[in-house]
C-alpha cells in the first residue's frame, strides 16, 4: 500500500503536465485546428468512413435492384394484359367456344376474337407430368447410383456427365428432337405404343402420324429436367450423414434396404423439393417444346395428338400477333406462367431450405 | 417363422437388392444415352457443315444453297459482351451485399429468396417483360426504346445472369476464411478496400466460375431474344437495331424446310456447344484445384 500510493500519484502529475508539454515540443502542431500530430497522421490519409458508407450503399442498390426487376416484370406484364383482362377476367383461363360451323368446341382463334387459355393450361400439364413421369424415377436411380453404388473412379465422369446434360440449350434438344427423337418415335415407339396400350384412348396417332405432339414434348422434357432432379437428389442423399446408413447396416439391412431406410426416407423431402423445382423448369421450358409439340390450340385425350403450352404459343404467335388483344392474351399466358412458376419454385426453396439448412451448405 | 421361411425371406431381400442395383445402373445408362446420342449426332451432322463460308459469310437467301453464320456469331458476341456488362457487376454486388454486409439480416434473406425466384422465371417471360418495359413503349427515359433492338435483346439476357452471379459470389465469399479479413482490418484498411483486394480477390477463381457459367447458360439462351433482340439476315453490330444471335439462327433454321438450313442449324448448333463444353470445363478446371477446391 505504501508503496502504490506514491505511484499512483506521480502518474497523475505525469499526465498534467503532458499536453502543455507536447505543445511545447512541436508548437506548430497545435495549429489551428489543435490536433495532436498523431491525429493529424491520420486525418490526412482521409476519412474511410464516406468510402465505407458509399460503398456499403453501393452495395446495398445491387442488391435492391434484384427486387426492383422482379418488381418491373411483373408490373410490365400486368400492364401490358390489361385489354384481356377487363375484357375476359378470370374467364380467360376456362371460358370455352363453340365453333359455329362445325359445332365443336374452340378455344383459341386470335383472328375472330376467341381467346381462351384452356388448351395451352392443359398441354403445358400434360407435357409437365409426363416429363415428370419418366424424369423421377430414372432421375432417383441415377442418384442412388452415384452416391450409394458407384465406383469411385467413374463418379467424378458420371456426374460431370449429368452436369453437362444441364448445360446444353434448350435450342439444340429442340434441334436434335426435330431430327432424331420425333423420327425416332414415329417410325419404332408410336406404332408399338398403339398396338400395345392404343385400348386405353392415350395413344392413338390416326389424327397425326407425325411423330409430333404431347409425348415428344414429355420426353423432350423429361431429359431436360432430369439432370436438374438427380444433382437435387444426389446433394440431399449426400447431405443423410453415415452413421445413418452404418446403423441399418448395423441391423442386418441388405444395401438397398439401407438406402430405403436409412436415406432415401431421410431425405424425402429433399427429394420432392428437387422434383418441384423440376416441374418448375418444365412448366416454363420454351425453345424445345415449341420445336415438337406440333402447336395447335388443340385439347385431345390422346398422347401422340398435336398441342401446344402456354410458352410454346407464346413462342410461336407473339412476334406475328394480329392484334393489341392476341398481343395481350400472349402476355396474360406470360403472366399466367410467371406466378404459377414463382408459387412452384418458392414452394420447393422452401422445402430445400427446411432440408439442407445448416448441413451441406456449411459444409463445404 | 421357422427356418424355411427365414431362409426364404433372406434369399427374397438379396434378390430386392440385386434387382434394385440393377435398375439403378439401367437408370444410369438411360440416361448417358441421350447425351451420348446428341453428342455423337452434333458432331456428326455438324462437323461436315462447318467449313470457312460458315464463319465468314451472312445467310443466304432462303432456299439458296451455302452462306454461313457469321452475323449470328458477331450478333452473339454483341449481345452476351452487353449481357455481361450489365449482369456481372449487379450480381457481384448483390453477392457481396449478401455475404459481407447482411449477413443473417432480414434484408439478405429476402434478396436471397427473390434472386432465387428470379433464377426460376421462365426465360420466355422474361422476354415477354422486356419486350412490354423497352419495346413496346417509346419514352425518352429508356434508351433504344420503342423497336426491336439489339439493347432489348442484351438486358434481357443481362437480367437472367443476374441471379447465378449473385449466389455463386455469395458462396465464394463465405468461403474467405473470416482471419483473412480480420487480418486485413487490423492493419488498419478500410472496410472497402478490404473486401475489393483481399475478400474479392482471394475468392475470384470462384466469382469468375460463377460468371462463366452464367454466361454459357444465356449464351444458349433463345427464348427471351425472341421478341427483343428479333434477329437479322444481314451483318450487323449496331444495339439500336434487331440482332441476330446464334440460337435465334439454329431455331429459325431448324423449323425451315429446307436441307441446307437444317445443315447449317447443326453446324451452328456444334459451335455453340463447343463454346459452353469449352466453359464449363474450364470452370471444372479451375474449381477442382486450389483453394476453391470442391466449390461449385
Amino acid at each position: 500500500m505504501d508503496v502504490k500510493v506514491p505511484d499512483i500519484r506521480i502518474s497523475q502529475a505525469h499526465l498534467q503536465p503532458e499536453p502543455a508539454a507536447r505543445t511545447e515540443m512541436n508548437p506548430a502542431d497545435a495549429g489551428k485546428d489543435g490536433h495532436s500530430a498523431v491525429r493529424r497522421f491520420l486525418l490526412s490519409r482521409g476519412n474511410s468512413a464516406f468510402a465505407d458508407r458509399t460503398f456499403h450503399v453501393l452495395m446495398v442498390l445491387c442488391a435492391l435492384s434484384i427486387f426492383a426487376i422482379v418488381g418491373l416484370i411483373a408490373w410490365r406484364l400486368v400492364v401490358s394484359s390489361q385489354i384481356t383482362w377487363s375484357k375476359f377476367g378470370f374467364h380467360f383461363f376456362y371460358q370455352t367456344f363453340t365453333d359455329s360451323v362445325t359445332g365443336q368446341p374452340m378455344f383459341w382463334d386470335p383472328v375472330n376474337g376467341y381467346f381462351s387459355a384452356v388448351p395451352f393450361i392443359y398441354g403445358t400439364l400434360v407435357s409437365s407430368f409426363l416429363a415428370l413421369l419418366i424424369a423421377v424415377p430414372l432421375a432417383v436411380g441415377l442418384a442412388v447410383f452415384l452416391t450409394e453404388m458407384c465406383p469411385r473412379p467413374l463418379r467424378g465422369p458420371l456426374a460431370f456427365l449429368t452436369e453437362l446434360l444441364a448445360a446444353i440449350p434448350s435450342v439444340i434438344y429442340g434441334l436434335w428432337a426435330v431430327f432424331v427423337l420425333v423420327p425416332l418415335l414415329r417410325e419404332y415407339v408410336n406404332p408399338v405404343l398403339v398396338k400395345t396400350l392404343g385400348w386405353t384412348g392415350f395413344f392413338d396417332d390416326s389424327l397425326n402420324p407425325t411423330g409430333l405432339g404431347f409425348l415428344a414434348g414429355g420426353v423432350i422434357l423429361a431429359i431436360m429436367i432430369l439432370p436438374i432432379i438427380s444433382s437435387l437428389t444426389r446433394e440431399v442423399m449426400t447431405a443423410v450423414p453415415h452413421s445413418q446408413r452404418e446403423a441399418v447396416l448395423a441391423l442386418g439391412a441388405t444395401r438397398w434396404e439401407m438406402i430405403r431406410v436409412g436415406v432415401l426416407r431421410n431425405a424425402r423431402i429433399g427429394i420432392v423439393g428437387g422434383i418441384i423445382l423440376g416441374l418448375g423448369r418444365a412448366l416454363g421450358e420454351t425453345m424445345a417444346v415449341t420445336m415438337v409439340i406440333g402447336n395447335t390450340p388443340e385439347i385431345h385425350k390422346s398422347l401422340l395428338a398435336n398441342g401446344s403450352s402456354m410458352a410454346a404459343v407464346i413462342a410461336n404467335e407473339f412476334t406475328e400477333a394480329v392484334s393489341d388483344m392476341h398481343r395481350s392474351a400472349l402476355i396474360e399466358i406470360g403472366l399466367a406462367l410467371f406466378i404459377v412458376t414463382i408459387v412452384v419454385n418458392a414452394f420447393a426453396q422452401l422445402l430445400m431450405w427446411a432440408v439442407t439448412r445448416g448441413a451441406p451448405s456449411q459444409a463445404h | 417363422m421357422s427356418a424355411e421361411d427365414y431362409r426364404l425371406r433372406s434369399r427374397m431381400r438379396s434378390l430386392t437388392d440385386k434387382l434394385v442395383s440393377v435398375l439403378a445402373v439401367v437408370a444410369t445408362l438411360i440416361v448417358v444415352a441421350p447425351l451420348a446420342a446428341i453428342f455423337g449426332y452434333l458432331i456428326y451432322k455438324g462437323a461436315s457443315s462447318l467449313n470457312v463460308a460458315f464463319f465468314t459469310q451472312i445467310p443466304k437467301p432462303e432456299g439458296e444453297p451455302g452462306g454461313g453464320m457469321a452475323n449470328a456469331i458477331v450478333g452473339s458476341g454483341v449481345l452476351l459482351g452487353l449481357a455481361s456488362l450489365i449482369g456481372i457487376p449487379l450480381g457481384i454486388g448483390g453477392g457481396i451485399f449478401l455475404a459481407e454486409f447482411g449477413r443473417g439480416t432480414r434484408l439478405a434473406n429476402a434478396v436471397r429468396f427473390t434472386a432465387d425466384v428470379l433464377n426460376g422465371v421462365p426465360s420466355i417471360v422474361m422476354g415477354l417483360a422486356v419486350y412490354s418495359l423497352i419495346v413496346s413503349v417509346h419514352s425518352p427515359l429508356i434508351p433504344f426504346s420503342g423497336h426491336f433492338s439489339g439493347f432489348s435483346g442484351g438486358v434481357a439476357l443481362g437480367i437472367m445472369m443476374i441471379p447465378t452471379v449473385c449466389r455463386t459470389t455469395e458462396e465464394m465469399l463465405l468461403m474467405v476464411p473470416k482471419a483473412v479479413r480480420e487480418a486485413a482490418l487490423g492493419l488498419g484498411v478500410p472496410n472497402w478496400r478490404s473486401v475489393c483486394s483481399i475478400t474479392l480477390k482471394t475468392a475470384s477463381p470462384g466469382i469468375i466460375t460463377g460468371c462463366m457459367l452464367a454466361f454459357a447458360r444465356v449464351a444458349g439462351e433463345t427464348a427471351p431474344l425472341l421478341f427483343t433482340a428479333l434477329g437479322n439476315s444481314f451483318m450487323d453490330a449496331n444495339l439500336n437495331e434487331p440482332i441476330d444471335a446464334l440460337p435465334l439462327r439454329i431455331y429459325n433454321y431448324a423449323i425451315s424446310p429446307y436441307d441446307d438450313q437444317h445443315r447449317l442449324a447443326w453446324g451452328g448448333a456444334l459451335v455453340l456447344i463447343a463454346l459452353i463444353v469449352l466453359a464449363v470445363s474450364l470452370v471444372r478446371f479451375v474449381t477442382s484445384r486450389g483453394v476453391l477446391k470442391g466449390a461449385s
